[in-house]
């Protein structure tokens, strides 16, 4: 479903085609010209978004939201690399009441609770007194693709980008709850940031792992993203990775840690963020009278990049199809690739290994046997012979969609 | 004298390091003041607009509703009531009323 055409409005897609470089793209900054848009197609509309190039540290973005940002990476990033550049990671907030100004020198990151001592970092203590890292890891929101849910639902109407991998740098969780010293009959870690509600009374922004979660060794305080300190927009100065796990896990611009002796109350771990506890978490619209449970790991997923739907593929003459896949929270065991909607597979060569949590990238050989419309369909595997569904998830917010990607051609 | 060169060094490494994939080095930070645009458009102008631009900007850009798909009349209240209730939105009864009829209105579906 990854079906994004670039077009300034009101211009022809054969006059973009055919003349649009970097000087006429220069001249549609401007606001009095024409804004550079996006046809998402989504079945029932709206589809079309605005490409944005206007907020801090990012770069060509689509527009799904204003405020709080909802900044979801182009599609046609994913077939430039396994890492997203950092000016193109997509970007979600939930409330739109976070500074824009954070100064290094001041900022304090508090870890208190059940724990002998309590604790006030500077990110000098962070960056200089930890031993630091570096971890691969997708980082995707448990809406990503909600715009292709059928019947649609409410909430950030995602395509296929509000996933983004990079390799992040930090110390170990693990490390810092230590220094605190966790005391016994810890349950829980709660993790805040500077973003505050805007009305009073509503729900601050938070989010709980397990104790042991928290002390495995990989979920990282992480303060720079493939080689940089994080952008405002993605959670400078500190930000939660939790590998494998769903974005609303990552806390950005983190400066609260509290060790919890009994189970996380607030609205974002108890009750927002939910899905219904049946396989691949999917129901019948409609259905009621499952248990709920809170959104957690990610699942397989993986994408044709180079191909389009609506492209022409030469027929009977070998092509190429690349794309990225991941496994979620283990790695990529296989990806296969099918000509023929889904009634035969092939494998595909996978490219290196990255790290377990991050795109891996696939590429295989494939040709089509004759002219006429085909349907190309991509599948990963995870290590844990995970499979990705060929039947379409639905639950009533959205969450988790990671049904087989279909991409219509036509050979000719 | 190493005050002014720390961050001076953050900055070159930041010029230095600026392929995806790469990992850092990074010892400093380098404090950030930045202005995030914030969306000031209003709702397409016709009955309950103004309850819906009243009510619902403070939190949010109009861009979230406007590009939500067509909902019926039952989703579009639950909206708003979870506006009211999870996130304490201080909409009155008599708005709440409207902004939901204007949502049907503009981007309603059976």
């Amino acid at each position: 479903m990854q079906d994004q055409d670039v077009q300034p409005s009101g211009l022809t897609r054969r006059r973009v085609l055919g003349g649009m470089g970097i000087a006429s793209l220069a001249l549609m900054s401007s606001p009095a010209l024409a804004q550079q848009t996006v046809d998402l197609h989504v079945p029932g509309g709206p589809s079309k978004r605005i490409i944005t190039t206007s907020y801090p540290q990012k770069g060509r973005m689509i527009l799904q939201r204003s405020s709080p940002p909802w900044l979801e990476t182009p599609f046609e990033v994913f077939d430039k690399g396994v890492f997203t550049p950092n000016d193109q990671h997509y970007v979600s907030w939930h409330w739109a009441n976070f500074p824009g100004d954070i100064d290094v020198d001041s900022y304090r990151l508090t870890v208190r609770g059940q724990v002998n001592q309590t604790l006030s970092l500077s990110l000098k203590d962070i960056l200089q007194g930890l031993p630091s890292f570096d971890i691969a890891a997708v980082n995707q929101c448990a809406g990503n693709s909600r715009i292709y849910e059928e019947p649609r639902v409410a909430g950030a109407q995602w395509a296929d980008g509000s996933m983004s991998n990079a390799i992040w740098t930090g110390v170990r969780l693990k490390a810092v709850l230590d220094r605190a010293g966790v005391k016994s009959g810890a349950i829980q870690v709660r993790f805040g940031g500077l973003d505050e509600p805007v009305m009073p009374g509503a729900p601050k922004f938070l989010k709980s792992l397990t104790i042991d979660h928290a002390r495995d060794g990989e979920v990282m305080i992480a303060f720079a993203m493939n080689g940089e300190q994080l952008p405002l927009l993605n959670g400078f100065p500190l930000r939660l990775v939790v590998p494998g796990w769903c974005g609303v896990y990552w806390v950005k611009m983190l400066n609260d840690i509290e060790v919890l002796d009994q189970p996380d109350t607030n609205y974002w771990t108890a009750t927002g963020y939910r899905v219904p506890d049946t396989p691949n978490n999917t129901v019948t619209p409609g259905e009621t009278g499952f248990k709920m449970v809170p959104v957690t790991r990610n699942a397989p997923r993986s994408f044709i990049t180079n191909l389009r739907n609506g492209d022409s593929v030469p027929a009977a003459t070998p092509a190429t199809a690349r794309g990225i896949a991941f496994g979620g929270d283990c790695g990529v065991g296989r990806v296969d690739l099918s000509i023929d909607g889904g009634k035969s597979w092939q494998p595909t060569q996978l490219g290196a290994d990255q790290g377990t949590y991050g795109f891996r990238q696939w590429q295989t050989q494939l040709t089509l046997p004759a002219r006429g419309a085909r349907t190309l369909m991509v599948r990963c595997t995870n290590t844990r012979n995970e499979a990705q569904p060929d039947f379409k998830i639905w639950n009533p917010a959205g969450y988790m969609y990671n049904t087989i990607e279909t991409t219509h051609v036509v050979a000719a | 004298m190493l005050r002014a060169v720390l961050p001076m060094a953050a900055v070159l490494g930041l010029v230095l390091l600026l392929h995806p994939g790469q990992a850092a080095t990074i010892t400093t930070l380098k404090s950030l003041k930045l202005d995030v645009p914030t969306g000031d458009a209003m709702f397409p102008a016709g009955p309950g607009s103004d309850a819906i631009n009243n009510n619902c900007l403070a939190c949010h850009s109009a861009d979230h509703v406007l590009n939500q798909p067509s909902l019926s009349r039952a989703a579009w209240q639950e909206v708003v009531n979870k506006m009211i209730t999870a996130y304490k939105a201080p909409v009155s009864p008599d708005d709440a009323k409207a902004i939901v009829d204007y949502l049907v209105r503009t981007k309603g579906a059976s």
